[in-house]
């Protein structure tokens, strides 16, 4: 067997078999499938309260409007004076008084209503107030105006554009969306797989030069082939890990749903998705709409580019880890290094999450898809919007090539580093030792 | 004899300092040599430079005549001074691991980790992880696998530190077999009286300079000062102690017996043979003790390196 393969073999079994990575690997599933479904399940709780509120109407206008529903029940005090309903409010522990004043009444710009509450109301019950009584005042403008709301209503215009693109491509907005998803969790996916398996080639090495047997071992192979082995052994368990927390992921994902069944409830379901379809003007559609749309996406060209730009980041990022770990004595000291591998990853996300899905053509991200730190998160997030081959080949080619170029700066402090002991290096001592 | 390794003028520089220079060493075919030095001579440089951890600047280096490259690790077993294994390892595993990284096959390494395991009794150490042994009992893996692989060149640095004395002979006792089977020996040490005891050859570099190599006897031959260590028995000791002052260099000596003689160490001239010396001391009393004062290795890295500062 090679000494490349060996070591790859003996770093894949010694991360597979250091306890806190099986535990993690078995645990870190259920502890998201059990924190999801707490969270699902609080949301249930939470839903289930029903806000009891006092209306104090003196314009008369509201009394039918105010219809209970699953989140707020109305009582209506209008009877009684602002002051004795305030106080039976407090008296009886209701959520609430709306106070609709006289002088409410036909203003365009309305903030006479008030609502008084011990505690401020959610945000969720604050807007269904006011659509109702915003809904009302309108249409009692109309009718003042001696306009016909039915008329008006069945003359609104509902506007959804379709999105082609030159070669007769049809689009939707739905599409987008899809599209913002995917790209949007690869991103995330491989900022993720680089901080936690690049944190694992760096402890590695610390390890070996803690345990003092590295002296013994480049005695016997090259420090840059150690340190490849390193790399590709823990990427080997990275994946390993990656995968089962996938598939364990989804099988108690699907058994928690079974218990639980509050969403997939298919009534709910749908009551859901009216829901949003009527917040959110239409994006949600129906499964076979995405998956359609999923379909129309260049699978085949995202998962190839997927594939490249994820083992290129994390090559990239995974040797300055590793030559981290080989100038410091101990994890602690790593901390002042971690700003070059941090702040490119955030700017890459922060640029991906902002920029990209508001323009993902624009110049901020096409410019941070080209620059070799930020690219791999960035070009994830831009490819399933369509980026012209030259752009990606461009991108690929400064990414292949920084590759190389930093893993032979790493090498070499890695080279001299894992040397060194006793002191904390600085940037200035890092910087020499490339030229060793 | 041939040279198994020769160091030609290496020359290693980091940054500003000088940590190799000029530096030339001779390694006879099965001979053990000293390589010698005060702290933060350039020793450690000088061997990572023959194990191809570091590359010298200038210089090069032969083994077998040959320029190195990388399938010598191969040829060398390296023992450094700062040295350890994988805690969480167990000692076979690692013993095979560090043993195929030296080019044996799994099978071959595995017979040859039995007969070793075997040999030093440790056979139940197999599947235990290194944290758990002492320090000692890791050395003692550690020697395993360096010489499992039956280099042509094997390099100690400290070999003997951390073990206890009775260990420490086992392992030197090694050592010296693995001479017997032809093996050429690298020895980095401060224990002077084991390099008195194993080495032939020697090296003293200071200050990244070598400022002496050959042969032990004959550098302890050429620091000889024709001195030597007499006890005498006389009537009237310190008269004759006086007379004998006249006639050549004299110092009192030190050394244990049961009767009071007059103890004292005497250089000659290199005129005068011991023989003259012999005579006149046999008229003055009874001699009871003559010989000559070879310096030892310990006094001559002293001085050659005071001389130096």
């Amino acid at each position: 067997m090679s000494n490349l393969k060996l070591i790859i073999k003996r770093e894949f079994i010694a991360r597979v078999r250091n306890k806190t990575f099986v535990v993690m690997t078995f645990l870190s599933p259920l502890i998201m499938v059990a924190m999801v479904s707490l969270i699902a399940w609080l949301a249930t709780l939470n839903n289930d309260e029903v806000r009891k509120v006092v209306f104090f109407d003196e314009t008369g206008l509201f009394k039918k409007d105010f219809k209970d529903s699953d989140a707020i029940d109305y009582l209506d005090y209008s009877h009684l004076s602002l002051n004795d309903a305030k106080d039976s409010v407090v008296l009886k522990k209701l959520d609430g008084l709306l106070y609709i004043p006289k002088s409410s009444m036909s203003n365009q710009q309305n903030s006479s209503i008030q609502f008084y509450s011990d505690e401020a109301p959610s945000i969720s019950i604050l807007n269904t107030i006011e659509e109702i009584i915003t809904t009302k005042l309108t249409n009692q403008n109309f009718i003042e105006k001696g306009l016909d709301i039915e008329a008006i209503e069945n003359s609104k215009a509902k506007v959804e554009i379709r999105l082609e693109n030159f070669s007769g491509e049809k689009t939707s907005k739905m599409s987008s969306y899809i599209k913002m998803i995917f790209g949007g969790a690869a991103g995330y996916f491989l900022m993720m797989f680089i901080i936690i398996y690049g944190n694992m080639v760096m402890r590695s090495v610390i390890e070996e030069k803690s345990n003092r047997i590295i002296e013994i071992i480049i005695s016997s192979v090259k420090p840059l082939q150690l340190m490849m082995g390193k790399i590709l052994g823990t990427s080997f368990a990275g994946i390993l890990q990656f995968t089962i927390w996938v598939i364990l992921g989804g099988v108690l994902m699907f058994i928690a749903g079974l218990f639980i069944d509050l969403d997939l409830d298919p009534d709910n379901m749908q009551e859901a998705l009216k829901l949003l379809e009527k917040k959110q003007g239409g994006i949600v559609a129906n499964a076979t709409e995405i998956l359609f749309e999923l379909k129309k996406l260049p699978l085949l060209t995202l998962l190839i580019s997927f594939l490249i730009y994820f083992i290129g980041g994390y090559f990239l990022y995974s040797s300055i880890y590793a030559a981290i770990g080989a100038a410091v004595d101990s994890e602690t000291d790593s901390q002042q290094f971690m700003l070059p591998i941090i702040l490119p990853l955030m700017l890459g996300i922060y640029v991906g999450f902002f920029s990209v899905i508001e323009n993902p053509h624009g110049t901020v991200a096409t410019v941070f898809s080209m620059i070799p730190l930020t690219s791999p998160i960035v070009m994830l997030m831009r490819i399933p919007f369509g980026v012209h081959w030259w752009e990606v080949l461009i991108s690929m080619l400064l990414l292949i090539g920084s590759i190389i170029f930093i893993t032979w700066l790493a090498g070499r402090i890695y080279r001299v580093g894992i040397l060194m002991y006793g002191k904390k290096p600085t940037y200035k001592e890092l910087f020499k030792w490339m030229k060793y | 004899m041939a040279n198994l390794l020769e160091v030609q003028q290496a020359t290693k520089r980091f940054g500003t300092f000088t940590a190799l220079n000029n530096v030339s060493i001779q390694v006879p075919k099965g001979s053990i040599f000293g390589l010698l030095g005060p702290n933060g001579a350039g020793k450690t440089t000088l061997i990572r430079i023959i194990n191809q951890i570091t590359l010298p600047d200038e210089g090069s280096v032969l083994l077998d005549n040959e320029p190195l490259q990388l399938h010598h690790v191969k040829d060398i077993g390296y023992l450094p001074e700062e040295r350890g294994l994988y805690k969480s390892m167990k000692v076979g595993e690692q013993a095979l691991y560090l043993a195929q990284l030296k080019g044996l096959s799994k099978r071959e390494a595995k017979e040859r980790l039995k007969y070793w395991f075997d040999k030093f009794d440790i056979t139940h150490w197999w599947d235990k992880k290194i944290q758990e042994l002492s320090k000692g009992m890791a050395q003692k893996v550690q020697f395993i696998v360096t010489v499992l692989h039956r280099p042509k060149l094997l390099i100690f640095d400290e070999p003997f530190s951390g073990f206890d004395p009775i260990n420490a002979n086992v392992i030197k006792d090694e050592i010296l077999q693995l001479r017997e089977e032809g093996a050429t020996v690298i020895f980095s040490t401060h224990r002077m009286e084991s390099v008195e005891e194993l080495c032939d050859h020697i090296a003293l570099i200071h200050k990244s300079k070598k400022i002496l190599e050959g042969k032990v006897t004959d550098i302890k031959k050429a620091y000889k000062t024709n001195t030597f260590e007499v006890g005498l028995l006389a009537d009237n000791s310190i008269q004759v102690y006086a007379e004998l002052q006249d006639k050549f260099k004299v110092i009192p000596a030190d050394f244990k017996t049961i009767d009071d003689q007059l103890k004292m160490k005497i250089t000659l001239d290199d005129n005068l043979s011991s023989n003259e010396l012999l005579q006149y001391l046999s008229n003055k009393g009874q001699i009871m003790r003559f010989n000559e004062v070879i310096p030892g290795v310990n006094e001559i890295f002293i001085k050659t390196i005071t001389d130096n500062e």
